[in-house]
């Protein structure tokens, strides 16, 4: 490849050797299964059971409300209330369940007969499962598919490039369950109606991509192959991913299926796979828990609504005191306070961490200009002007150099000699941007009503003075000759 | 320098800048921006709230008053000082805050009738300069939160004084005007 | 469990500002070394009174404007600006010039407009410009190439050219003269060598980009390979001009203070052309010998206008 895949970016060190040495472990059913409703995706999920009632492993316990998908119980057992707990995204309403260790499963997880299906039909199905974005949004899979084959999409893109340092579940799916994530990507294209897929992953995972080409040749499915693109982060993000592949770039007022793609995580898949094979939905997923503050850092199998703390007892416990949590990898993750915690469909990585492991900043200097960052952002953008424009409040200036356009990947931040927070601060001011952007929308929806009501008055100004007119004229009329 | 340098000297420069001088002068005169092109420059950085508090019966009014030299450009309470930031800017003059007389920068609130005290006598919809509220006489008046922009100028005309503002449900009280008046 | 949290990116490379200003002050050792064996040891001196100065009056502009001290006089920068004034001034300045120079450049170059990466003009030129316009006869007085430690005084090569020029002598017979060597002036030529040396472990260490470096030396160039093709008697080819003057120093260490230069790699592109254009303008028909100060003080003015016009394509945004 002569040009390269992505704009700027960095190669960072990987961090994924120890748990990929051992297999995914398996971490057993939690005793009380605690279920957030806020799964990240911008909703609560709309709880449909109350405390005291009976549940199975896969009863629906939430319904899908709005970019919230469904949720289904982990375990058996009994729902103890539906209260405030710590979770990954602070204190929020989550679905408690004391489980009964059977470990029961609905009778009506069978599994389907998938390619007997419509489109829609699949669609339906996927929903009520409650399969959603595995890769870290939870987004309703159901949804995003739909709108893709609306949109007529010709590539089903499946993410198996895991480009951020610390995380492997990924690459631990691919190389022990690649059939699964074949089998997922064939039900997906015949639900958003694709003619073909391609499992993206980076070059640094040559095991993923051997394991996904025995499973491709198993399957002998001429539409779907392997591509395999370098490891630089954060290549894995939906915009860069896409253009990489193919070669265009997502609008940035868009969406892929504009371009004729979707995209979807090869966990995702894997769990459309377990759903058409077992009849399961989705109430488990592959977490790796790493960092030097474990013991035997691994790739676990777990339910959602464990504890984070039961993963970390399962590998090990930690090492030692001085030890920090963070959801996700080391460039985008999000401080953890409590491990009490649970497992939700987005935590793909739970990084125990020493202070080797994350050494501080230095001291915030002013902006040198030196340009560093904006050689390495993938987005095109000027770090350092969007700085000044946020020291100076000037919304105008965010706008003219695209912070919209902002991943929030954290290179410029990785690179930047001056220590300064970027990306916080970006990500403040792009709230800032958006209430500004809102603001102005309103004004000239507000402009437009008042210029019509102006239009209204003048109207009715005139058509009273045409009607005085008329009667004035046909007063003259009757009483004397009319010119 | 001698005085056969010094006198040539003198007069260069002061022929160059009584040229330069006079070129701007004609620029200036020549090269003025079309007056509507501002009018519509000033409107579109008000909030268009049409509220009046600017003692203008609306935003345009306004906009025309600063283009023609009538009005200040501190005038406008629901602008906030970003607003007048950002005319001063267009202007070239001196950003200050919101004059005090003008008013008082508030969060956005829209307004909210109580349904138990509304009579139906229809006054109130006349007064709205962005036609938000809908009813008609001896029938129930409501206000659409989304179109109405709080300029408060359908409390006067209700006899019943039915009509509150609140924080509009949509959280966009969180404003940049808004956080500048906290 | 603590709950020590930092926001995303939770990790970084570890660059930082002091590093950086270091590792340019290390590869300004061969151009130190370079010029202390042709010159004498005049530069040390000049370097230690800069030092000194810059040091001092940036603890007391920080403390006249209440800023922290320390993290500041520990970055270096102020050392790197008068590193460079040292080595642009002639090695006999007396030191109360340089302490003067280096101050203004410090104070009015830097922090009257607002500190560490405020400044629009580059400091060390500034306090170059200040010197030359205010003393001409003691900064146009270089000592001769290898007279050895004796400081006495000759033209520099750019002078002995362009008087040489006024003379109406051909080109041969001034690039024989005894200020010149094989490629530029004599002894000028090994300090821009040396310059050259110290650029690229820069450029190796990624400390700058190549971006300024390559545009200033082809808009030198090529413009006076240009004019050398079309009148040879009148003016001196690239490589004398490469090879003389302040030229790599200028394009390695100068043109390249990220404060005041382009924001865009475009921006750089020409922000650089136009340094090295100047320069050949200014050496070929301008009142002073070296253009390369004036050529970055008028550049950077440029900067602002350079910018909005190099603004880099946006992902997902229509092409430029």
């Amino acid at each position: 490849m002569n040009r390269p895949a992505l704009r700027g970016g960095l190669r960072l060190e990987s961090h994924k050797l120890r748990p990929l040495q051992r297999p995914v472990l398996s971490v057993p059913s939690p005793r009380t299964a605690v279920l957030a409703l806020d799964q990240g995706s911008g909703a609560d999920a709309a709880p449909v059971v109350g405390p005291g009632q009976a549940v199975r492993v896969g009863s629906l316990i939430a319904a899908q409300r709005g970019a919230a998908a469904g949720l289904h119980s982990p375990v058996s057992g009994t729902v103890r209330c539906i209260a405030s707990r710590p979770t990954v995204r602070g204190i929020g309403p989550c679905i408690v369940i004391d489980s009964d260790g059977r470990d029961e499963r609905e009778p009506t997880s069978v599994p389907l007969d998938w390619r007997s299906l419509s489109g829609d039909a699949l669609l339906e199905r996927l929903a009520a499962a409650g399969i959603a974005g595995l890769g870290g949004a939870a987004f309703p899979t159901a949804a995003k598919l739909g709108l893709a084959r609306s949109a007529g999409v010709n590539l089903l893109l499946l993410n198996g490039a895991e480009c951020e340092p610390w995380i492997c579940c990924d690459d631990a799916l691919m190389r022990e369950h690649a059939a699964d994530v074949v089998l997922g990507a064939q039900v997906m294209l015949s639900a958003c109606g694709a003619d073909r897929g391609a499992i993206a992953v980076e070059d640094d995972k040559p095991q993923a991509v051997a394991a996904l080409a025995a499973a491709l040749a198993a399957a002998a499915d001429v539409r779907l192959s392997v591509i395999s693109l370098p490891a630089v982060f954060p290549l894995g993000a939906e915009g860069p991913l896409v253009t990489a592949v193919t070669g265009r770039e997502v609008p940035h007022d868009g969406l892929p299926p504009q371009v004729g793609v979707v995209c979807q995580n090869v966990g995702t898949a894997a769990s459309v796979a377990r759903l058409v094979r077992d009849g399961l939905p989705v109430v488990s997923r592959i977490v790796t828990v790493t960092g030097s503050g474990v013991r035997n850092p691994a790739n676990v199998e777990v339910r959602l609504g464990t504890p984070v703390a039961e993963l970390i007892a399962a590998c090990g416990g930690t090492t030692g005191d001085d030890r920090r949590l963070i959801a996700g990898g080391s460039l985008t993750g999000r401080a953890l306070d409590d491990d009490a915690a649970p497992v939700t469909k987005g935590l793909n990585c739970v990084l125990v961490a020493t202070p080797g492991d994350l050494p501080p900043r230095g001291t915030e200097m002013p902006c040198i200009r030196c340009g560093d960052c904006a050689v390495v952002c993938p987005a095109g953008l000027l770090p350092q002007q969007l700085h000044r424009a946020t020291q100076s409040d000037d919304v105008e200036g965010l706008s003219h150099f695209g912070l919209g356009a902002c991943i929030e990947c954290g290179c410029c931040d990785y690179v930047c000699p001056s220590a300064i927070a970027l990306t916080a601060r970006f990500r403040v001011a792009r709230e800032r941007l958006r209430l500004h952007e809102a603001e102005r929308e309103r004004a000239t929806q507000a402009k437009s009503r008042y210029e019509r009501h102006r239009r209204r008055l003048d109207e009715q100004a005139e058509a009273e003075r045409r009607a005085f007119d008329e009667a004035r004229r046909r007063a003259r009329g009757d009483g004397s000759a009319g010119h | 320098m001698s005085d056969a340098t010094l006198l040539p000297a003198i007069a260069t420069a002061a022929g160059l800048a009584a040229a330069l001088g006079a070129l701007l002068g004609v620029a200036a005169a020549r090269l003025r921006p079309d007056p509507q092109s501002l009018v519509e420059r000033i409107d579109a950085l008000l909030p268009q709230t049409q509220c009046a508090q600017c003692r203008y019966p609306g935003c345009r009014p306004y906009a025309e008053a600063i283009a023609r030299g009538d009005a200040d450009i501190d005038c406008c309470p629901p602008g906030g000082d970003a607003t007048v930031r950002a005319l001063a800017e267009l202007l070239g003059r001196e950003p200050r805050p919101v004059d005090p007389r003008y008013g008082r920068t508030q969060a956005r609130r829209v307004a909210l009738i109580d349904e138990d005290r509304c009579i139906g006598c229809a006054l109130c919809l006349p007064a709205c300069p962005v036609d938000a509220i809908v009813g008609a006489p001896r029938l129930m008046h409501t206000v659409i939160a989304g179109h109405c922009t709080g300029c408060e100028l359908c409390l006067p005309p209700c006899p019943v004084d039915c009509i509150a503002l609140v924080a509009p449900a949509d959280g966009s009280s969180t404003a940049p005007a808004a956080a500048e008046a906290a | 469990m603590h709950a020590r949290a930092t926001a995303p990116p939770h990790v970084v490379a570890g660059f930082t500002v002091p590093r950086v200003m270091f590792q340019v002050l290390a590869a300004l050792v061969p151009v130190a070394a370079m010029q202390v064996y042709l010159h004498g040891p005049g530069l040390l001196w000049l370097v230690a009174t800069g030092s000194v100065t810059a040091l001092a009056c940036e603890a007391l502009a920080l403390w006249l404007r209440r800023r922290p001290s320390l993290d500041f006089l520990r970055d270096g920068s102020v050392l790197v600006t008068a590193a460079l004034l040292a080595l642009a001034v002639p090695p006999t300045l007396p030191w109360w010039l340089m302490a003067f120079g280096t101050a203004v450049a410090v104070l009015v170059a830097k922090h009257a407009y607002g500190g560490l990466g405020q400044n629009p003009f580059n400091p060390a030129m500034v306090g170059y410009a200040v010197l030359l316009v205010s003393f001409p006869l003691e900064m146009t007085r270089w000592p001769a190439a290898g007279a050895g430690w004796d400081a006495v005084t000759g033209a520099t090569a750019l002078d002995a050219l362009r008087t040489g020029l006024r003379q109406s002598y051909t080109m041969e017979e001034i690039l024989t003269g005894p200020a010149f060597g094989a490629l530029g002036g004599a002894g000028g030529e090994w300090v821009n060598i040396a310059a050259l040396a110290g650029g690229l472990y820069l450029l190796a260490r990624r400390i700058v980009r190549w971006h300024i470096p390559l545009a200033m030396l082809a808009g030198l160039a090529i413009p006076a390979a240009v004019a050398h093709a079309l009148d040879p008697g009148a003016h001196a080819g690239a490589t004398f001009h490469l090879a003389t003057g302040a030229t790599m120093l200028g394009a390695f260490f100068i043109a390249t203070d990220p404060v005041s230069a382009a924001t865009s790699d475009r921006g750089r592109l020409v922000f650089g052309a136009g340094v090295g254009l100047t320069t050949w303008i200014i050496r070929s028909w301008g009142g002073f010998p070296d253009g390369v100060a004036f050529a970055v003080l008028l550049m950077n003015l440029a900067v602002p206008l350079i910018d909005r016009y190099t603004v880099p394509r946006i992902y997902g945004h229509p092409g430029a």
